[in-house]
């Protein structure tokens, strides 16, 4: 088991032959993904790699090939209206890679995305991976090792580096998903949470949060009143100055909301072990699972 | 992307909202030009990006020409909250009557812009919210169908009683979420909306922040940008697309990816130091970037060390120490550097840096500690 991907993900690529889009493609493929479709508008009858077929569009792609997943590499003007696409299509779970989308685009997507009942991660995200099985986005495959730490985090690069170490340390992940770093997104940390739960792989969380809004926060209360699971967390951005975007569009302290400090608080109020530092959740997560 | 008073004002009147005439100035001389034309008292207004422009004296009103030249000389050049300023906005004064709130926000927990609107204007809107919240009134737009007529309405009606000034009102709601939608806001602001005694509903400060994500497809607001108030490194990092946002410590950091790039300074606080920046070159493998943002960084006298954190998924190592030893034989280094990578190439660029003097470490922990030491006077390893 594992949450959102595994062997019976069959994945569309929307935006197959662009630059990103390609070079992922490949890469999900010879991890093991079972990648069955593309979709570039004008492409369609076409191959990728010679074996993967080229749609029109995203209906057409799951007409023919069953698709149930599709991951999104498509420029942030054109991605809302991708993510829409695939979820009119039928498509159940969309990973939404793309880094700029604006958020008023989103504000159309979210509902319209939920009314379908499709579940979608991202934007700006690195999208998802059960180690050994399947990747969906682009998550190095090389850093990650199958075990039964679920990850999930807001971050890139910082997920990288925390799962690299536990990697290292040989505590393996059930699934790594990156929910990514921008005001609005599908899927959130209690989504998430709620699925390692109920995963019988998992048997501990790392969390990863920043500054900016309320989600850590939200997601701290659950924890507390829904998880059995021992959960550890982190939040980047003890430094940053309020006002100002980090990065991440949603990386912002507006007014003394979404403070660091103020995330850190709940977690230890709901029995979260803070991380203080990125290597800290190896010591964390042992300590919990003796 | 934050914008102007004026701009903001501009953008407004071409929905319809109705705004005292005003115009902006360069000079003391052309404040008086405007003031003169205008005829009357004229209000001589700060254009900075700042909050409190009132409370720090860059808002004035000036009863002749001649007072509005002086105001106008005493406005520009002077320093709020850290920013100076360059332009003031002369414009007509009006007579009040009273003075409401409105605003629209997008609100990441609702997932929507919010309207937030209070008969209780002219002052801090947070304020008014922690003190009393029965004064706003807060409702949320689904942008699929737009604000709707008889949401308006409501809004009109918790400012006004007189019919006539909630139809007034309610017009200018829908004007306001027709300009936030065409310009790509992330915020809007009208504060205060006044009535004055003849009964007319009128804007007098407009503020309006553009969610950056949104420029690409509207040339004519990235038009608006005003780079003479923002960080010259900023606009430097940014027109290098990086970004980069300057603090006050001395390590200077330079990491791949938002996330990784704060819990780099953080870290850095972690063993005592403090970090000059937040730079994230981006995901893209670029040598050039790395050149750079090296520049950007070292051209901040009080950097004492340089740190690079640099993961390579997408980026690869390779190309980072390329831009590295690029950057360095472009310009000597006089600052001592510590290279942290792993990942992607990590191989090869080892062996690059290698070759080119550089010593590169695989630990987060280790290279951060080290470019403390440094920055705190330690030797050069």
């Amino acid at each position: 088991m594992s949450i959102f991907i595994d062997n019976d993900t069959t994945l569309v690529v929307q935006g197959i032959t662009g630059r990103d889009g390609s070079f992922h493609a490949k890469q999900m493929m010879e991890y093991g993904t079972c990648v069955v479709a593309g979709v570039t508008p004008g492409k369609g009858g076409q191959k990728f790699e010679n074996q993967v077929p080229i749609f029109n569009t995203v209906a057409d792609a799951v007409r023919e090939t069953g698709a149930n997943t599709s991951v999104i590499y498509v420029p942030p003007m054109f991605a809302a209206d991708a993510m829409m696409e695939a979820a009119d299509a039928g498509i159940k779970l969309i990973v939404a890679i793309t880094e700029g989308v604006p958020v008023l685009d989103m504000t159309k997507v979210y509902p319209f995305v939920k009314e379908r009942g499709s579940r979608l991660i991202g934007p700006n995200c690195p999208g998802l991976i059960t180690p050994g099985r399947s990747k969906v986005g682009i998550i190095p495959g090389r850093i990650c090792t199958p075990g039964n730490i679920g990850v999930v985090s807001r971050s890139g690069t910082l997920t990288y580096e925390v799962v690299y170490q536990l990697t290292r340390a040989g505590l393996g992940q059930s699934t790594c998903v990156g929910i990514g770093g921008d005001p609005i997104n599908g899927t959130n940390f209690i989504d998430c949470l709620a699925a390692f739960e109920k995963d019988p792989d998992t048997q501990a969380v790392a969390m990863m949060g920043e500054i900016g809004g309320t989600d850590e926060q939200d997601a701290a209360r659950f924890v507390r009143e829904k998880m059995k699971k021992p959960v550890v967390g982190f939040i980047a951005g003890q430094t940053a100055p309020p006002g100002r975007r980090m990065g991440h569009a949603g990386a912002i302290i507006s007014g003394s909301s979404g403070t660091a400090a103020e995330k850190i608080g709940a977690f230890e109020a709901a029995g979260i072990g803070v991380a203080k530092r990125p290597r800290d959740f190896v010591d964390l997560l042992r300590e919990r699972l003796a | 992307m934050n914008i102007h008073e004026y701009q903001a004002k501009e953008i407004l009147r071409r929905v319809g909202v109705p705004i005292p005439p005003g115009r902006v100035a360069k000079t003391a001389d052309e404040a008086a030009a405007i003031a003169r034309e205008y005829g009357g008292t004229v209000v001589v207004k700060a254009q900075v990006h700042a909050g409190g422009r009132g409370k720090a004296g860059g808002v004035k009103l000036a009863k002749s020409p001649d007072e509005a030249k002086a105001i106008a000389s005493k406005i520009l050049g002077m320093q709020i909250k850290g920013l100076t300023v360059h332009q003031v906005l002369v414009t007509t004064a009006a007579d009040i009557a009273s003075e409401a709130y409105v605003g629209i926000i997008v609100d990441r927990a609702v997932k929507k812009p919010v309207f937030m609107v209070s008969p209780a204007g002219g002052i801090d809107i947070e304020e008014v919210a922690a003190t009393t919240p029965e004064k706003i009134l807060k409702l949320p737009v689904d942008t699929r169908y737009g604000l709707m007529p008889f949401q308006a309405t409501q809004l009109g009606f918790f400012l006004f009683d007189d019919v006539k000034k909630v139809r007034a009102a309610s017009k200018i709601m829908q004007q306001l979420y027709t300009a936030f939608m065409q310009t790509g806001c992330s915020l809007a602001e009208i504060n205060p909306l006044v009535t004055t005694p003849n009964g007319d509903v009128v804007a007098l400060d407009a503020k309006m922040v553009v969610d950056d994500n949104e420029l690409e497809r509207h040339a004519e607001i990235a038009a608006l940008r005003d780079p003479t108030a923002e960080e010259p490194s900023e606009v430097e990092a940014r027109e290098a697309s990086l970004t980069f946002i300057k603090l006050d410590g001395d390590v200077g950091c330079c990491v791949n990816g938002a996330g990784l790039a704060m819990a780099t300074m953080d870290l850095v606080k972690y063993y005592g130091g403090e970090p000059a920046n937040f730079l994230d070159i981006g995901g893209s493998s670029n040598p050039e970037k790395v050149v750079n943002a090296l520049r950007i960084i070292t051209s901040d006298p009080q950097v004492k060390s340089i740190l690079f954190n640099i993961f390579g998924g997408i980026t690869r190592t390779d190309d980072v120490a390329t831009g590295i030893v690029t950057a360095t034989k472009q310009n000597p280094l006089k600052l001592p550097i510590v290279i942290r990578l792993t990942g992607t190439n990590e191989e090869i660029a080892v062996k690059i840096l290698k070759e080119n003097g550089f010593s590169a470490m695989t630990d987060m922990d280790e290279a951060v500690r080290r470019a403390v030491e440094l920055a705190k006077g330690g030797k050069a390893a």
